[in-house]
């Protein structure tokens, strides 16, 4: 044997991977251009795209932002020579600068403008231990439940003691309900309770909670709700309704599938008659009928009774959604909650409605996502949301003629809270995802 | 959306809804049976006060959220008479479905909206007009190029015209009795008016004159285009109060009377102190109340009206500083000019 045969004994250097398969061109190749006719098409959408970019970005850029009117803004664009066929052309954003607090707080008066920031900011924190719940300390719960009443305070201002009133009567039926449960059972308690929490509301809540007021005068100066507008106003309806309309929803689906005669009936009735009427016809109810029923001098405020239409709206649509959740749990998952011995109440806490939620979300945040936006109907009965105020703004004779910039700054605005809801909605289903 | 556009939009839709006409008369009878308005004024210390969600020149919200223009000035004048305070009115923005109903039901004191004065709202619907401050009525605008100086030589051109209103049948009436005939290009709001008018997708733009001037007002070359000086239709737009209630009506009346014949006796806010020390002229002094028990006839002091002009002028005053022809809208006084100089104001005597 000859001692020709070469036995390597060291390893090669590790060399750079092929410059077409890795990096920026690797990536390229793979993505874009894989193919003739995938690369046609890359071409094609690059074109296109530069194509929209170049109409529309140079209008964007423009600098019109300190401009005092519309006159202004053409004279800037004609003084940088930004001229098209139709005269200047450019953005004319003088416009944003000059009303962007307007169209985020209406008339709100603005030294107390902290109220509606602190009341969304808190609503961040109100809302943190249900969204991320594994990751914020439950003690936080609390906060959420308080937070109810911490908001309409907030916004409205008033006396301290309204909202500790009215929380006052949830506390009382809970204890009036323990104790009727113990000795009787659980119905007569929830009877009870809800009674006694009524009666209080209705008959003891106005002069107790007046006494309380004259006696140790606590609160925040009133907000009138004329005086709510802009974006400030869309978020407070739909908030509070997005909020109310989750439990009602529920309730009404749960109605719907339920044994009892009476129950199903009213649930059915009341699905079926919000869901055949449109909104804007229940908007005008709220803003003019509504008006005429009422005794003459009745004070009943404009804004509270919009938002209780547009939550009996969403949570007609809510309870359709939950009972298609509710539908696709396969019979299996009731009877085995069944076998476990579980009352009806715990059967639909432990094993039913986490599932049929977690099957609903994609339809529950698309209808969260529809009632956001329409909060902007409210402009048809005058109230001045952020397309209200972009025709009264309009009116003003600076800014007559103004368009794309108004809409497109209000569509920016919604676009943002519409697209977190949604991103949201999709962390929470890879969270809850079990499938696998 | 300019002045009687939504009136009569309002006025198509609401022949169709029978039900809520039915309702509104219900609600109407209601409101007339609690009457003593001034009372409640007085009391609230506060005016509400209907005006127009946004209306170039008429109303609309400043940067501070100030409302401002000239039916947002009656309001004020009314509240100074009534209460010694312009500022202290709310003002409740209603739009073109939502103001009768407003007033009906009591949530507005009085309506300054640019509501023209018909028949059937004086009669039908149960309000009372209380005056005219601004007559207007429909007009042309064509572009420049087009070469037209008269209505009449419109035949066969292309309008861009809103829907639903009864501006669309003035104009089909004023082309049928002229014998001409058009295309129609159909529009929802008057910003929508104003790109397809410019874009050249009609040859023709009808409104409200008033609403046309504010339109050629926000156009970059507003000398290019031209209002035509034939007016076809008759939109008296006047403040509006419920029936029933005489002594608030008086109150409205009287102060807009008061305006206007201010300006006739040429008292104006510079020489408002002055003239109210007591003039020669025995009707200034009984308008300013240094002669006379006006005011207490109305349930008002005798100062009342001397507030009002104090709120921010006299008519003319009122007209120059929101629609006048140094305000970028740009209106001439023409029928909204005093009677002694040829136009239609026309204040009885205070006597």
């Amino acid at each position: 044997m000859s001692n020709l045969s070469f036995v390597r004994t060291e390893m090669l250097p590790e060399r750079e991977p092929p410059l077409t398969e890795v990096g920026v061109i690797g990536w390229m190749r793979e993505n874009l251009f894989s193919g003739w006719f995938n690369s046609i098409l890359t071409v094609l959408s690059v074109l296109f795209i530069y194509y929209v970019l170049s109409g529309i970005l140079p209008w964007l850029i423009s600098p019109t932002w300190n401009a005092g009117s519309l006159r202004e803004c053409r004279e800037i664009l004609v003084a940088v020579g930004s001229v098209g066929e139709h005269g200047a052309s450019g953005a004319c954003w003088g416009v944003i600068r000059e009303r962007w607090i307007q169209l985020f707080f209406g008339f709100y008066p603005s030294q107390f403008y902290w109220r509606p920031i602190m009341a969304f900011v808190l609503l961040a924190v109100a809302l943190a231990p249900v969204l991320f719940a594994d990751k914020v300390p439950t003690r936080l719960l609390y906060f959420s439940a308080v937070y109810p009443f911490l908001f309409p305070w907030l916004l409205w201002g008033g006396s301290i003691w309204g909202p500790l009133g009215a929380a006052a009567g949830f506390v009382i039926g809970y204890f009036v309900y323990k104790s009727v449960e113990v000795r009787v059972n659980s119905l007569a308690g929830i009877i009870a309770g809800a009674v006694t929490a009524l009666i209080w509301w209705l008959v003891l809540f106005s002069p107790i909670t007046s006494w309380l007021a004259n006696l140790i005068p606590l609160g925040l100066e009133g907000v009138r709700s004329r005086d709510f507008g802009g974006m400030m106003l869309s978020l407070t309806i739909g908030v509070v309704a997005i909020g109310m309309s989750l439990p009602l929803g529920i309730v009404l689906a749960l109605g719907r599938k339920s044994d009892l005669l009476i129950v199903k009936s009213l649930c059915v009735g009341f699905i079926e008659f919000i869901r055949g009427v449109p909104l804007i016809t229940l908007l005008f109810v709220a803003s003019t009928l509504l008006n005429i029923f009422m005794p003459p001098g009745t004070n009943f405020d404009i804004i509270l009774r919009v938002i209780i239409m547009a939550t009996l709206f969403a949570s007609a649509y809510m309870a359709e959604v939950i009972r298609g959740g509710l539908a696709a749990l396969p019979k299996g998952q009731y009877e085995g909650a069944d076998s476990l011995g579980l009352n009806y109440w715990q059967a639909q806490r432990l094993i039913i409605m986490p599932q049929a939620l977690k099957i609903s979300i994609p339809g529950i945040v698309s209808t969260f996502i529809g009632l956001f936006k329409d909060t902007t109907l409210v402009s048809i009965i005058g109230l001045l949301d952020p397309l209200g105020l972009s025709n009264a703004i309009r009116a003003d004779s600076n800014w007559n003629g103004i368009v794309w910039e108004l809409y497109g700054f209000i569509a920016l605005m919604f676009f943002v809270f519409c697209f977190g809801m949604s991103r949201y909605s999709m962390y929470l289903e890879r969270k809850l995802q079990t499938g696998h | 959306m300019s002045p009687a556009r939504v009136d009569k939009q309002e006025e198509v839709k609401m022949k169709k809804s029978v039900i809520l006409g039915a309702l509104s008369v219900a609600g109407l009878s209601a409101g007339a049976a609690a009457a003593a308005t001034l009372d409640d004024v007085k009391a609230r210390g506060q005016l509400n006060c209907g005006v127009s969600t946004g209306l170039s020149g008429f109303s609309a919200p400043d940067a501070d959220g100030e409302w401002q223009g000239f039916d947002v000035a009656v309001c004020r004048a009314v509240a100074a008479a009534v209460l010694d305070d312009p500022m202290a009115v709310e003002f409740v923005p209603t739009t073109g479905k939502t103001r009768f109903t407003a007033l009906a039901s009591g949530e507005v004191d009085m309506l300054a909206r640019n509501t023209t004065w018909t028949l059937s709202r004086d009669v039908d619907l149960k309000f009372e007009f209380t005056g005219v401050n601004y007559y207007d009525g429909q007009g042309f605008m064509v572009p420049k190029s087009l070469g037209v100086s008269s209505a009449k030589e419109l035949s066969g051109a292309t309008v861009c015209i809103q829907t639903g209103t009864t501006t669309e049948l003035n104009l089909a009436d004023y082309f049928r009795k002229n014998d001409m005939d058009y295309e129609p290009v159909p529009i929802e709001t008057n910003a929508e008016a104003q790109q397809q008018y410019l874009a050249g997708a009609c040859d023709v733009y009808t409104t409200d004159a008033s609403g046309l001037a504010a339109t050629r007002a926000s156009f970059e070359n507003a000398g290019d285009h031209v209002i035509l000086p034939e007016i076809i239709s008759k939109e008296p737009l006047g403040p509006l109060v419920r029936h029933g209630d005489n002594e608030w009506g008086d109150v409205v009346r009287w102060t807009l009377n008061a305006l206007i014949a201010a300006e006739e006796m040429g008292i104006n806010s510079d020489n408002l102190a002055e003239m109210a020390e007591g003039t020669e002229n025995p009707e200034v002094n009984r308008l300013l109340g240094t002669e006379g028990n006006l005011g207490e006839m109305l349930g008002l002091d005798s100062d009342w009206a001397q507030r009002a002009i104090m709120a921010g002028g006299n008519y003319g005053e009122l007209f120059e500083k929101h629609i006048g022809e140094q305000t970028p809208i740009g209106l001439a006084r023409g029928l909204n000019a005093q009677w002694t100089d040829g136009g239609l104001l026309y204040a009885p005597p205070f006597r």
